[in-house]
């Protein structure tokens, strides 16, 4: 299991959430038995990171835990479980490098050194809090391999320099766009298609109503064919 | 080789627009109420008729799960989940399904509810899907401003309500109760089954837990027929199946296939072969990393189905591929899995939770050669000890494919202790004795 603490104790912080963010966590909330709000833990702690700048300090985790009618202790239980809460600062650039095997096998190793070379060890916010990273396990981009999470988005099919050049490219301002860095559509193998090229599929001729429903019960009682 | 006519996603690579005016002109939610008005028992029986196996990894009958719902509504709710925490590494078909085709997953969710007379669904998404979320959220809105979902859901009389949910990066919650522990606003961890969901799941309601393909699959099996998607596939294995082939492939891609297609041609028909030439090849994991790997030998001819894999001590799993040629270090491959589990257990059971730690720090030292020989033995027994002695699968999952290395490429193990030790003093004092 991943050993996760409170790394940055700052309890004499108040955390006070934006009118944004209560609509947000109030609009989860509909979403669940109006007994049940626990449920929307999760996704009001998320909002919470986001506010405060990419990461949860224990007053967000408190003020959570009243908004939500929790005690203090089951937000701290679910904070420290899952790993998409940063429980001490990130950078404004929070990159979350995929390194388990499907990634490792088609390059991971070499972005982790390329994290390591332009921005510093795992861990640590450099350049002033521009920068972080972290090595995470498997995203769910596996044949899109090797790939990074940078904040909310997968940047794919990556190598050393298109990565170098994402890294350089956030750092200048520029907003380098996410998804594939070779040249294809998503999941799709590069090249020539290999499936869906049938244009019959696209034409409509799908969508006419049907005439008969496959299977349907005969008007005698018995179960047509 | 699956025809294009028979594809059930076809805009699973986005070429075309995910939302719903054009997911119509593709056939979703083309004639919806018409395929509900026989009635929940005709929806299960077609489903069952289809020989749909849950498509999360496990392949248990769909149709069937669903009959286990109580047939009537007592004081307590029904509730449909889908599982959308797709995490299992190699795996990455279901995100696809929720950024390019949610429609139709918003159609399945609504027809397998009516099957188990649910009026709720929560879609639980991993948390990192920030991007299939959006899209998902979005088609939802549409979905309902259509009247195609909510109060009289497409005219069909059935009330019924969808809601998107999000974890936060915990591979746990892919297990359906744990996915249930973490719906409710708890730690992922798995509960002791039983109770099964269908008798107290969610709130402690009857719920049932369905994985995205296995849904989304599901209007379109009503529309064209059980014998239609009975037809691909051998029996007990039947319909089509996303693939994702990742690793050591010219060019990897996800891909719907029939069931049952042999490993060496989905490679190279889809994916322009193994880099280096199918005599390159080392091995493969089939099914995601929970599943054994396979040698070359075995990959030759294999079919890509449930019974086949289960023959060569494997697992069609979630159909995820991954692909390694003789470049790979594939005790360090194992072992980078073995750091995986170390990290994703949860931590309520001990033979899970110590003995991840444990494999992963045996199989590191044996990457490098810095181990016993005997310890190959150890690792199987301590292997053996965690699978099978856990609340959940996670356990089983951590210590196959510790077994499926062990199993083809004992070998290569044993020769690296060797090579590490050849001309290395190994016992205290050695170096004394020689001088």
């Amino acid at each position: 299991m991943s050993a996760r603490r409170f790394h940055h104790p700052d309890t004499s912080g108040v955390f006070t959430f934006s009118a944004e963010t209560e609509s947000e966590i109030a609009w989860w909330e509909t979403k669940y038995p109006a007994e049940r709000r626990q449920s929307a833990v999760i996704p009001a702690l998320w909002i919470a990171q986001k506010q405060n700048g990419g990461w949860l300090s224990e007053p967000a985790l408190r003020a959570v835990a009243d908004r939500l009618g929790m005690s203090y202790i089951r937000v701290y239980e679910v904070a420290t479980f899952y790993t998409m809460f940063n429980l001490e600062p990130v950078g404004k650039f929070h990159l979350q490098v995929c390194g388990t095997t499907p990634c490792m096998l088609r390059g991971a190793e070499k972005l982790k050194s390329v994290c390591e070379r332009k921005i510093g060890p795992k861990g640590k916010p450099s350049g002033g809090g521009t920068f972080s990273w972290v090595e995470v396990e498997c995203l769910g981009a596996c044949v899109n391999a090797p790939m990074v999470q940078i904040n909310d988005y997968y940047y794919e099919d990556l190598s050393v320099e298109t990565l170098e050049q994402i890294i350089e490219d956030l750092a200048a301002g520029l907003n380098p766009a996410p998804g594939p860095y070779v040249k294809r559509q998503a999941s799709a193998p590069e090249g020539a298609a290999t499936s869906l090229t049938d244009p019959s599929l696209y034409d409509g001729s799908r969508a006419a109503p049907l005439t008969s429903i496959p299977g349907a019960p005969t008007s005698d009682g018995g179960k047509g064919a | 080789m699956l025809l294009d006519k028979d594809r059930i996603f076809t805009n699973l690579y986005g070429r075309e627009d995910w939302r719903l005016e054009a997911a119509r002109r593709r056939g979703a939610w083309n004639s919806t109420r018409e395929l509900m008005q026989f009635g929940p028992e005709w929806i299960c029986d077609q489903i069952k008729a289809s020989g749909l196996r849950g498509r999360g990894g496990a392949g248990f009958p769909t149709g069937l799960k669903w009959t286990f719902m109580p047939k009537t509504v007592g004081a307590r709710p029904h509730y449909l989940v889908v599982n959308a925490d797709e995490s299992e590494p190699g795996t990455c078909k279901d995100r696809d399904i929720m950024r390019h085709d949610p429609h139709l997953l918003i159609e399945g969710c609504l027809i397998a509810s009516f099957a188990m007379r649910a009026h709720a669904c929560y879609i639980y998404l991993r948390g990192e899907y920030i991007y299939e979320r959006e899209t998902l959220e979005a088609a939802i809105r549409e979905a309902y401003a259509a009247g195609l979902v909510g109060k009289n859901a497409c005219g069909s009389g059935w009330d019924f309500d969808i809601y998107c949910h999000h974890g936060a990066g915990a591979y746990i919650c892919g297990e359906e109760t744990a996915l249930l522990e973490s719906l409710e606003g708890k730690k992922g961890q798995p509960r002791l089954k039983p109770p099964f969901p269908a008798n107290a799941g969610l709130y402690g309601c009857p719920t049932t837990v369905n994985n995205v393909e296995s849904i989304a699959v599901a209007p379109t099996i009503l529309r064209r027929g059980a014998s239609w998607f009975a037809g691909f596939g051998r029996p007990n294995n039947t319909g089509t199946k996303v693939f994702c082939i990742s690793g050591h492939v010219e060019r990897p891609c996800n891909v719907e296939e029939e069931m049952s297609i042999p490993l060496r041609t989905l490679i190279e028909e889809h994916c322009g072969g193994v880099v280096g030439g199918w005599g390159n090849l080392k091995a493969v994991i089939p099914g995601g990393s929970s599943v054994p790997l396979i040698p070359r030998e075995i990959c030759d001819t294999v079919l890509m189905d449930f019974d086949a894999l289960r023959d060569v001590k494997s697992g069609l799993g979630t159909a995820a591929v991954i692909v390694m040629d003789k470049s790979t270090d594939i005790v360090k491959a194992i072992a980078r899995i073995g750091y995986f589990y170390k990290h994703e257990s949860c931590g309520q059971c001990t033979p899970c939770r110590e003995g991840t730690g444990w494999m992963w720090r045996v199989l590191e030292r044996m990457a490098r050669g810095e181990s016993e020989t005997s310890e190959i033995d150890m690792l199987l027994d301590v292997a053996s000890q965690v699978e099978g002695h856990t609340i959940c699968a996670l356990g089983d999952a951590a210590a196959w494919p510790v077994q499926g290395l062990i199993r083809h490429f004992r070998h290569e193990i044993e020769e690296r202790i060797v090579n590490y030790r050849t001309g290395r003093p190994h016992v205290p004092g050695a170096s004394l004795a020689a001088e």
